[in-house]
């Protein structure tokens, strides 16, 4: 009744290609947005944006980049954790290097290094396919990481080689790092950041550059045949894939838990993001933020839930039925509904459209 | 395997590790914090090839179900792990380790059954990285599921290998060589195994219906070739090849997490040997088996060390940009 | 018909003692013809003849042993495929190679591809010339949408279109690209006879209105008479014959081809 575009007519192939079409819509992500940057920091307190709201953020950045490989591109990778650490690496050594570098700028020039790298991992995805390639990016995750650990030269010979990000300013007084960093700050920071950065992506996304992508994906013969370059269209989605994945590394270490330690990137990071997307929606922006939502959530709700039902179990075997879940989650999610809560969230709309009168 | 092939390997196989050898003794020739001697070398060398035996091993489960299903399965290692960590449970329990042997057997076939059931037959037709991305969700679930029945803490599976250090070829070489008996138990084991299934899929029927199903799926169906029936046989073998593997890992490093994730080497192995391919998977676990020890002990000092966790994964890398399909895979043609 | 020998120009297209082979397998064996300018060409033949063999080589995704393609006069020996549709060669295929994850006009908007030259910074802003760019080619796309009848299936995901739609948005994205010579594998396979009367128009208002020289593989004997202006005969890897549709029809070695020869 009430969501409906009956009567809107676009007069311009312009309107017709907006990312919100229908004017509900863009009533509703406007509503969104102010409760957002209003509401949720008078009213969530700091454990709500510390440990959920931030890491759901910082997540978000990294599902969206390994979104653009791999649902986009189609482009299997499992070395996200390594290129995560990447990025935090990078922003560290950069901002001890050069402390009056302005720390957004930190953040884009890691994730530019990060892109790089990318490009290098990715040049084996030229001549190998699918679970080849998966396995190739493997090589990265365990490489990086490794070389992160080993060379004291990446922690400033720190002897813990546990490391703590220096305390930064967006601007004036706001930090945004070190301990007189506040979360509303650190939220409002990313949900500015995060919110801007998944926009260009998702232009991206609907532009040439990304049709480009799809084109790879869905049919990589038919796409050379029709003039895309394989080699610039992937290394393309490596690079910038990696460049969102970095910054979110960045970020990690920076905001969300304020220190750089390789150890937080390994393989079940990259497994993380990678549930994410699969839970969310391959090939869906969208999906990302809501794939993210639901691994940051999950974890807190299991730990959660059998104390609030009066059972008392481990942390140990909590930590070891997450696993289970999580696996059990994926397979139902792929044999139910392999495009994810995005496809939901589609499916609620149309139905959305008819009510409350069916026919 | 064309005897030219086979002629190439025998020849080239010594000319590379000479090769090696003379670029490390050089090596050592240059600096003296280089330690380097033959003797030394070749029992390197030998211990990385056991190791290999082990990735061998874990290879040769990945290879079966690719074969006969076209699932690339990831959860290949903690099949590993959750086979090794349910016998030493039943061991624990106070079964005798033969009997607790053909318990986690069956279980392993339980397993297959469960996995066709709930995962494979829903998802028939699912394009193949969907798939791959399933078997991730199983090396998730499976990590969980044998923790939280059997706990996490280190185990030690032992069923009477002897494990004692002797010397080998004391008339070739100066002192002998240093030789794990574990590992040759395992080597021998390995090779068995093998030579079992290499009989098993060549002369029984289901081995040649698994074939059938191998090379076209709807084809195999259409004459009449059960498929699930395939899948869970295939899938059964493959729980107890992954069970075999649990129990020579199990007994040399113990029975711990970190398992499912050292059976992760076995993917390289893959890519060295091809996915299809008996012979690649076992000449690929050995090729990276000694590749890693070697460049651990020799080249990893001059790093920092701990070269093992990605050696495998870049020597893999390296080949694949030479040689797209692996070593023993067919050159791909591809058409529209 | 003196019209039609009036509109035809000189040598578009030149295959000259192209000789390829996998293996042992010689699927195409010294064969040598021209595609002229706006012409419609037929190439035919007995299955495994080396048609699509000939269409794969001719835009660069298999390379010859031997032989030489010159393309408007220049020579060319080894080329990737996007190098052959930069210099404006398209296809379509035997199998439908849709981007089935996309809708038809996105799939459409991909044949624009090279007619697109915005960086990435840009479309990552999706504003002022990027924002232009796209709109100009999405006019062209309606364009092609028109042409072809598909306006109302624009938004849908091709992989749900039925297979006869599938062949005209592969068509549509073809001409998306505004080539020189298209290149068409079975246009009409699979269709019934409705389906193929259309597909028959849409190629001949293509060669009629956009001058577009058009070289087209096809079984149906009917089709490739009424429509084309010349055909080539492939056998066995070989060219047997290449003349009008009235010559071919006549000639002994076709029909030998095709109706099989007691020796």
């Amino acid at each position: 009744m009430i969501y409906r575009e009956a009567g809107q007519f676009k007069s311009s192939y312009g309107a017709d290609q907006a990312i919100f079409p229908i004017l509900q819509d863009r009533i509703a992500v406007a509503i969104m947005l102010a409760i957002a940057v209003v509401v949720i920091p008078l009213v969530a307190g700091p454990y709500w944006l510390e440990t959920i709201l931030v890491p759901f953020l910082v997540f978000s950045m990294a599902a969206i980049g390994l979104n653009l490989l791999t649902g986009y591109c189609g482009q299997l990778s499992l070395g996200t954790g390594g290129f995560m650490a990447c990025g935090a690496f990078f922003a560290y050594k950069l901002s001890t290097a050069f402390p009056e570098l302005h720390i957004v700028l930190v953040f884009l020039l890691s994730g530019l290094g990060t892109a790089f790298v990318g490009i290098l991992f990715g040049i084996p995805s030229l001549r190998i396919k699918g679970f080849y390639l998966a396995v190739a990016t493997l090589a990265a995750q365990f490489f990086l990481v490794w070389m992160f650990n080993k060379f004291p030269w990446w922690n400033n010979y720190s002897p813990s080689g546990v490391i703590s990000a220096p305390p930064r300013a967006v601007f004036g007084d706001f930090y945004l790092t070190g301990t007189q960093a506040t979360p509303e700050i650190k939220y409002l920071f990313l949900l500015a950041f995060v919110s801007v950065m998944a926009l260009l992506a998702k232009n991206l996304t609907r532009s040439r550059i990304g049709r480009s992508w799809m084109a790879i994906r869905d049919m990589d013969i038919a796409a050379e045949i029709i003039g895309i370059r394989p080699l610039f269209a992937k290394l393309s989605a490596f690079a910038i894939s990696s460049f969102y994945i970095g910054i979110s590394g960045a970020l990690w270490a920076f905001v969300y838990t304020g220190s750089v330690e390789a150890l937080a990137f390994d393989i079940n990071r990259s497994f993380q993001v990678l549930f994410m997307i699969i839970v969310g929606g391959l090939g869906s922006i969208l999906g990302s933020f809501l794939g993210a939502a639901f691994i940051v959530l999950m974890p807190i709700f299991l730990s959660n839930a059998p104390a609030a039902l009066g059972l008392h179990i481990s942390v140990e075997l909590v930590s070891h039925m997450e696993f289970m879940i999580f696996g059990a989650l994926i397979i139902f999610f792929l044999i139910v509904e392999p495009s994810g809560l995005a496809r939901l969230w589609q499916i609620g709309k149309e139905k959305l459209r008819l009510w409350p009168f069916p026919y | 395997m064309p005897i030219r092939t086979i002629s190439i390997w025998m020849t080239g196989v010594p000319l590379a590790i000479a090769a090696i050898g003379f670029f490390f003794s050089f090596l050592a020739s240059l600096s003296p914090s280089f330690y380097f001697t033959w003797p030394y070398f070749l029992e390197v060398l030998s211990a990385g090839l056991l190791q290999g035996v082990m990735y061998s091993l874990v290879a040769l489960g990945f290879v079966l179900i690719f074969k006969a299903s076209s699932v690339f399965n990831f959860a290949q290692g903690s099949m590993v792990l959750f086979a090794a960590l349910t016998m030493v449970g039943l061991i624990e329990m106070g079964l005798h380790w033969t009997l607790a042997f053909v318990v986690t057997a069956a279980v392993m076939v339980l397993l297959a059954i469960v996995i066709e059931r709930v995962v494979l037959r829903p998802m028939v037709n699912q394009p193949h990285i969907i798939m791959f991305m399933a078997t991730i969700g199983i090396f998730y679930f499976l990590d969980g599921f044998g923790q939280t029945i059997w706990g996490s803490n280190v185990k030690v599976l032992d069923i009477g290998i002897p494990k004692d250090p002797i010397f080998v070829l004391t008339g070739l070489v100066e002192g002998g060589m240093l030789v794990n008996s574990f590992d040759l138990v395992a080597a021998i084991v390995g090779a068995v195994l093998v030579a079992v299934l290499a009989v098993f899929f060549q002369y029984t029927r289901i081995g040649r219906a698994l074939r059938a199903v191998a090379d076209d799926h709807q084809a195999a169906q259409s004459v009449g070739i059960p498929l699930k029936t395939i899948w869970v046989v295939v899938w059964s073998v493959a729980g107890i090849v992954a069970l075999v593997a649990g129990i020579m890992w199990g007994g040399k490093a113990g029975v711990q997490f970190t398992l499912a994730l050292i059976a992760l080497k076995a993917l390289p192995v893959l890519i060295l040997g091809g996915f299809t391919s008996i012979p690649g998977a076992i000449v690929g676990g050995l090729i990276i088996g000694a590749g890693e020890q070697v460049a651990e002990v020799f080249l990893g000092s001059l790093v920092g060390g701990a070269i093992q966790d990605w050696f495998a994964y870049m020597l893999a890398l390296v080949v694949l940009l030479f040689r797209p399909q692996g070593l023993f895979g067919e050159k791909i043609i591809e058409r529209v | 018909m003196s019209e039609q020998a009036k509109r035809i120009g000189d040598t578009l297209l030149r295959v000259e003692g192209i000789t390829l082979s996998f293996g042992g397998v010689r699927a195409l064996n010294d064969v040598s013809f021209e595609i002229k300018e706006h012409e419609i060409l037929a190439i035919i033949g007995p299955n495994g003849a080396g048609k699509s063999s000939m269409l794969n080589v001719i835009n660069g995704f298999y390379h010859p042993q031997e032989g030489t393609i010159s393309f408007k006069g220049r020579e060319r020996k080894r080329m990737r495929p996007y190098v052959a549709a930069k210099q404006g060669i398209a296809r379509t295929f035997q199998n439908i190679a849709l981007f089935k994850g996309m809708s038809t006009l996105d799939n459409i908007m991909t044949g624009r591809m090279l007619k697109m030259k915005r960086n990435f910074l840009w479309q990552a802003l999706y504003w002022g010339p990027a924002l232009k760019e796209e709109i100009e080619n999405r006019e062209f796309c309606e364009k092609v949408i028109d042409f072809l009848e598909i306006q109302a299936i624009r938004k849908t995901p091709v992989g749900r279109l039925p297979y006869g739609l599938q062949k005209r948005v592969e068509l549509g994205r073809a001409l998306a690209a505004e080539p020189e010579i298209l290149l068409l594998d079975e246009p009409m396979a699979g269709m019934n006879v409705e389906e193929k009367e259309d597909m028959c128009r849409f190629i001949l208002d293509v060669n009629d209105e956009f001058g577009t020289t058009i070289a087209l593989i096809e079984h149906d004997m009917g089709v490739v008479m009424d429509i084309s202006d010349r055909v080539v005969v492939l056998d066995y890897g070989r060219k047997i014959a290449d003349g009008t549709p009235d010559a071919v029809r006549a000639d002994q070695q076709v029909i030998d081809a095709y109706l099989g020869v007691s020796h």
